[in-house]
């Protein structure tokens, strides 16, 4: 894959369809790959990775690429769930879509390390990729984990391996997964009484340090100057001094985002405290669901989201109050 | 005095203009009662209500929020309130899905000729704020007196 | 000789620790660990690093500083300090003990923060030595010995058991007041695990790291070098480098408005944030390359210059672990050599 990924970003940057690339670079231990924008085929030749640790969504790159110039020609790489965010952002004029030539890459689950540490794998120095399991290089020797087992927890509970945006595509383009399990989570809480709800929420949201990758990562958070940093919004914050503003913080980022988050579920891979954000926008998305009808943000870039839409007659808010557990 | 002092709970009610504050007016002029704990907030419309107005209310010491607009098909701007609905029904949701009591929120359709509704509406929520207790679970503890 | 507890008298040590302070262990959570009181049954986490450092027992991410109350016209001030009791941390690994030593120098130095002595002057550091780095550790870069940690009481795994040496007169006090739980015995076993720690550490993957190129005297060269374009060109402004940081120390100050007086707090800010510096004439750093630039700079330029050449990390490698974009110190610190040499 990496090979043929060089091959076309060579081409495209020498017959000067693109005068850009955002790709990954290597890491020290071959699973820390940073995202990174090539200009020369030599940079790419000697510089460019791309393997099963190349989880970060690059669409809001793009979007950052282009607030530098706009007119510039991009070339991105974006896996299935990559696509969704891309058309999102496209669909916010955030991106100029005829700058970009997309590569869609097939996307079969990324690997994550963390699931690779918690195995009980310490001092890892290299990965290698061998058919479904990954041999792990230590300095305690060589260990091997299944690639199921090393599976990135979004991955597993994966929406959709199809690529909703491309003008090539790499690998195999996949289909929408039905029954993918992701909303699974978010119906075990619901199940709970509000009083576990109440403990295991603020059990999680309590380990927030404010460092707001949360919300830097996440491609729908593009405001030019988001609520809690404007001292003029009178509730900007920089450290949750209390425990209401871990909550206000996460209820809002995730209020805010409603309606226009893919799933993408970057929020939860970078947060350092390991916090399921992701299972606040799923609820937000299963609500929607089953509320207004099935709605996939970042499908196209035509439909009207959910929440600047409504119909007659929709559902009023009492359902909430009225529904079984309390 | 007495021991168990009667708990008296702070309600914040965003009124839309054009009907539920015309309501709470009418309720007035009538003579109705209701509670004088419930501090009116006027706003435009019900999709004026930001979902930070109503956590912020939380965070400075309301024990509930009520938000009141004119029925559907009935806004002043034509379709203001569908918005409102919408976003207040999963902002409720959220709050429940936190684990934060459900009952302490709440969405109201008041027209500017329903006086009595008004009325009756305030005195049940603060009846059902009453039984619920003081707001433990969306409080800023550094802003409690 | 050396003092000596066996792992199953681990409780008990706790339990006799906690009858005269509190004591805080390392307690697994979802996917990391944190420092937590210990109380009887509590599970004593068996990983490397807790998720966040240990610096916040000194200086927390937030503390309130002082109150004002507003009553009408009159305006009562209070102090919240109050004298700290008496603590211990178990577990610290000598990178995070050296931390303290940086934090020290920036804290108890003149003016000295009296928020933060409280803290330090009441706390005692049971140190951990290392037994299983990871490859993300480079403390020897900083010439720190993960196997020696240095605190005030050190703690080194064998022998199915810890070895016990203190090292300072507050630590030689602490175990001396629970002398007859510990037994003596050979100290040999405990030498023979630091050996092996030692040789672990070479096998690392960053223990060829040099700070060769770096230090006080370096600013010229390295505040315009050109690798800080590239460097800085993913990174997202978060601010999880610098609150997983044991050296970390930039804060801020705020009021917060509570409707009825000011509580004013302090809290850890972040160089990598768009607002950190911003003055009344606008923010001299415009674009994420001099925020990234600053806290690379400070640990490897500036803490040097104004610390008789001390760096300000330790190698615990957090931010290699954490950072959602994986850029980190060592990168920095391999490019900009590279970009020095080939000069």
């Amino acid at each position: 894959m990496q090979e043929v990924m060089k091959k076309r970003a060579i081409e495209l940057l020498s017959d000067g369809t693109v005068a850009k690339v955002i790709g990954w670079m290597p890491g020290e231990f071959s699973y820390d790959m940073t995202p990174a924008v090539f200009t020369t085929a030599e940079e790419i030749e000697s510089n460019f990775v791309y393997n099963d640790f190349c989880g970060a969504n690059v669409s809001k790159y793009v979007m950052r690429e282009q607030k530098k110039a706009s007119d510039a020609k991009i070339l991105v790489f974006l896996k299935p769930c990559d696509t969704y965010s891309f058309n999102q952002l496209t669909a916010e004029h955030k991106i100029v879509r005829e700058n970009v030539y997309v590569i869609g890459v097939g996307c079969d689950g990324m690997a994550d390390v963390e699931k690779i540490k918690a195995a009980g794998i310490e001092g890892i120095t290299g990965i290698e990729s061998d058919g479904d399991k990954f041999i792990v290089k230590t300095v305690y020797g060589d260990e091997t984990i299944a690639r199921a087992d090393a599976l990135a927890e979004r991955c597993a509970a994966c929406k959709s391996k199809k690529l909703t945006v491309y003008d090539e595509i790499i690998g195999e383009d996949g289909e929408v997964v039905e029954n993918s399990g992701r909303f699974d989570l978010v119906a075990k809480l619901e199940a709970m009484s509000a009083d576990e709800r109440f403990e295991f929420w603020r059990n999680e949201l309590s380990r927030c340090i404010r460092c707001n990758a949360c919300r830097n990562v996440c491609p729908a958070c593009t405001c030019e100057q988001c609520v809690f940093d404007n001292p003029k919004s009178g509730i900007d914050q920089k450290a949750a001094a209390d425990s209401f503003e871990e909550n206000m913080f996460h209820i809002i980022r995730a209020f805010h985002v409603a309606g226009r988050c893919t799933d993408c579920g970057e929020c939860s891979r970078v947060c350092p405290q390991h916090i399921p954000l992701h299972l606040l926008n799923r609820k937000f998305i299963k609500d929607i669901n089953e509320l207004y009808g099935d709605y996939q943000a970042g499908d196209d870039t035509e439909s009207k989201h959910p929440l600047t839409s409504f119909t007659y007659d929709d559902a009023e808010p009492s359902v909430i109050h009225e529904r079984g557990n309390e | 005095m007495q021991v168990n002092e009667q708990f008296t709970p702070t309600i914040v009610a965003f009124c839309c203009n054009w009907c539920s504050y015309a309501g709470a007016d009418l309720s007035g002029t009538n003579r109705l009662q209701y509670p004088a704990n419930v501090k009116i907030i006027r706003v435009p419309c019900s999709c004026r209500v930001n979902p930070m107005f109503i956590l912020r209310a939380f965070q400075r010491g309301a024990d509930g929020v009520i938000i009141c607009g004119c029925h559907p098909g009935d806004c002043h701007y034509t379709t203001g309130n569908y918005y409102a609905r919408r976003r207040t029904t999963l902002l409720f949701s959220m709050l429940d899905y936190l684990g934060i009591e459900r009952n302490r929120t709440r969405v109201e359709w008041v027209s500017a000729a329903e006086g009595a509704k008004f009325a009756a509406t305030m005195n049940d929520f603060v009846a059902q704020i009453t039984e619920l207790g003081p707001n433990r679970r969306l409080e800023d503890l550094r802003c409690r007196k | 000789m050396m003092l000596y507890l066996a792992k199953d008298k681990l409780d008990v040590f706790f339990e006799k620790a906690s009858e005269k302070l509190n004591v805080y262990v390392p307690v697994d959570n979802t996917n990391g660990s944190a420092y937590r009181k210990w109380t009887p049954g509590t599970v004593v986490s068996k990983g490397l690093h807790t998720t966040k450092s240990a610096k916040d027992f000194f200086f927390p991410q937030t503390e309130n500083l002082v109150e004002f109350k507003m009553s009408g016209k009159a305006i009562e001030i209070i102090d919240p300090r109050r004298e700290t009791e008496d603590y211990a941390v178990f577990g610290v690994r000598a990178c995070d003990v050296r931390s303290f030593g940086i934090l020290d120098k920036v804290f108890l130095s003149d003016p000295v923060d009296t928020y933060y002595k409280n803290r330090r002057e009441h706390g005692l550091i049971l140190g951990l030595s290392c037994g299983r780095p990871a490859e993300t550790c480079f403390c020897g870069t900083f010439g720190i010995d993960a196997a020696e940690p240095m605190a005030d009481v050190d703690f080194t795994e064998a022998d199915n058991g810890y070895y016990i040496k203190a090292n300072t007169e507050k630590g030689e006090a602490f175990v001396a007041s629970l002398g007859d739980i510990f037994e003596d015995r050979d100290a040999a076993p405990a030498e023979e695990a630091k050996a092996k720690t030692r040789e672990v550490l070479k096998k690392l993957p960053l223990s060829n790291l040099t700070t060769d190129g770096f230090g006080g005297d370096k600013l010229d060269e390295l505040f315009d070098a050109a690798g800080w374009a590239d460097l800085s060109e993913a990174c997202i402004g978060c601010g999880t480098c610098t609150f997983v940081c044991p050296t970390c120390q930039c804060y801020d100050i705020r009021d917060y408005d509570t409707g009825h007086g000011i509580k004013r707090f302090r809290c850890w800010d972040s160089c990598m944030f768009s607002d950190f510096t911003k003055m009344a004439h606008g923010n001299p750093r415009l674009t994420q390359k001099e925020r990234f630039r600053q806290r690379f700079m400070h640990k490897l330029v500036y803490f040097p210059a104004n610390n008789d050449g001390e760096y300000g990390c330790v190698g615990c490698g957090r931010c290699l672990a954490s950072c959602p974009i994986s850029m980190n110190i060592v990168k920095v610190m391999k490019k900009l050599a590279k970009e020095d040499s080939g000069k």
